[in-house]
């Protein structure tokens, strides 16, 4: 009897911390992206139209980030974001335009 | 690393060992029959006696002015060091080039504070921009400086000691997922600058970004930089030197030396040795071993000119 009241009350206890986390989780209208040893992290982010991403430096070297006719950024130096609302659907590839190889690509559904 | 273009790596990075393995003295570097030897240990004294007569000039590159990072809080300090090195050579050298990375931010303050050192040296200066030279909004404090008398993004030609030396810049227009770029419209040029030269003339090419291929993976070298080096194949002397890679690196292909300098502000690792090609933090007590200048030696009638990297400090 003892121990079946102690579980549940430690089942009830687990909930009462999950709860606020699960809800807190994912604003689906904000998204990131960071920078960091060159790459763009995530590569690839599949985002909902009017959605908000925003690009965070974390390198000791200055970035870029350039989407042709598109977006881009002014020079990001360490810790510096950038941020952009997608309102049309499409892929949108981009590119730091100082190291070139460092590409990503942002698809908006 | 795959190894289908790549085929002179091994013998360009134990060179670069080899050179490393003797950091804290000039390495003379000599050639015969195209393979470069290096002729022992000697301090930048002797070398610049060893090197007379001829013409000497400098190669100074990325010196980062603003950089205060972990790599190396003080970037104006170890290039002030560099030019300190630079006016304490025995042999005053000819002029200097500055393979580009001038500032770190493109900042004006930071443009000013590294004419304000580098004019210490009281020798000519000519510079190629690096890609942080270029961040301004308007891109015009290094046009503004160092622009004057230069065609397109800032290219230009002149002849110095019966050398005729070219500044190319490759860091401007790069294309997503491509390397450094010269475009058409400066190869048109440099085609055109070339043209008519004497084959015996001994040829300096200089630009930021290596004109070779040294590591694509990280963006090492010149998407189109095959194309320049068409021109001057027949050439009896061609030397390349770059920077951008803030370590020293040589090969020999066929009358063509390829040379990349130090940096004077941060040291970079070697290909492939680190997650990414960013500054490296080194130990304080050994960050000037691997900062410092080149001196380049030309000597009528030697195919080869002479290339001395000094570092900040043995």
């Amino acid at each position: 009897m003892k121990t079946l009241n102690r579980r549940d009350f430690s089942v009830a206890v687990a909930a009462a911390i999950l709860l606020p986390v699960a809800t807190a989780r994912a604003d689906e209208n904000a998204m990131e992206v960071h920078i960091d040893n060159f790459v763009f992290q995530p590569a690839e982010l599949k985002i909902k139209l009017g959605t908000t991403v925003t690009w965070t430096n974390r390198d000791d070297i200055p970035h870029t980030v350039v989407s042709a006719g598109k977006f881009r950024s002014k020079t990001l130096d360490t810790d510096d974001k950038f941020t952009f609302t997608f309102t049309d659907a499409g892929d949108y590839k981009y590119f730091c335009s100082l190291h070139p190889h460092m590409t990503g690509m942002i698809k908006v559904e | 690393m795959s190894g289908h273009d790549h085929g002179d790596d091994g013998v360009s990075r134990r060179k670069v060992l080899e050179c490393m393995t003797w950091a804290g003295t000039g390495v003379l570097w000599t050639i015969t029959g195209g393979v470069p030897r290096s002729l022992g240990i000697i301090d930048s004294a002797e070398a610049a006696t060893a090197a007379a007569p001829g013409m000497t000039f400098l190669q100074i590159s990325d010196s980062h002015v603003g950089f205060d990072k972990p790599a190396n809080p003080n970037a104006l300090g170890t290039l002030e060091e560099a030019v300190g090195k630079i006016n304490a050579m025995p042999a005053k050298p000819s002029f200097m080039i500055h393979t580009g990375d001038i500032t770190h931010l493109s900042k004006a303050s930071e443009f000013d504070n590294a004419d304000r050192i580098i004019s210490q040296s009281k020798l000519d200066v000519h510079y190629v921009p690096g890609e942080h030279d270029f961040l301004d909004e308007e891109v015009k404090f290094y046009r503004d400086r160092y622009g004057r008398g230069t065609k397109g993004q800032g290219w230009y030609s002149f002849d110095a000691g019966g050398v005729h030396f070219i500044g190319l810049v490759n860091v401007v227009d790069l294309k997503a997922g491509g390397l450094g770029n010269l475009g058409t419209e400066q190869l048109a040029w440099l085609e055109d600058d070339l043209r008519g030269k004497s084959k015996s003339t001994p040829i300096v090419l200089f630009a930021h970004i290596p004109l070779w291929t040294v590591y694509p993976e990280w963006g090492w070298g010149t998407e189109d930089g095959g194309r320049a080096l068409e021109y001057v194949k027949g050439f009896g002397s061609v030397t390349v030197l770059n920077g951008h890679i803030h370590q020293v690196m040589q090969k020999v292909e066929g009358n063509v030396t390829f040379h990349t300098a130090r940096s004077t502000a941060f040291p970079q690792p070697a290909p492939g040795t680190a997650p990414s090609p960013g500054p490296m933090k080194v130990e304080d007590a050994k960050l000037r071993s691997m900062l410092g200048v080149a001196s380049v030696n030309f000597k009528q009638n030697e195919q080869r000119l002479a290339i001395i990297d000094t570092p900040l400090q043995g």
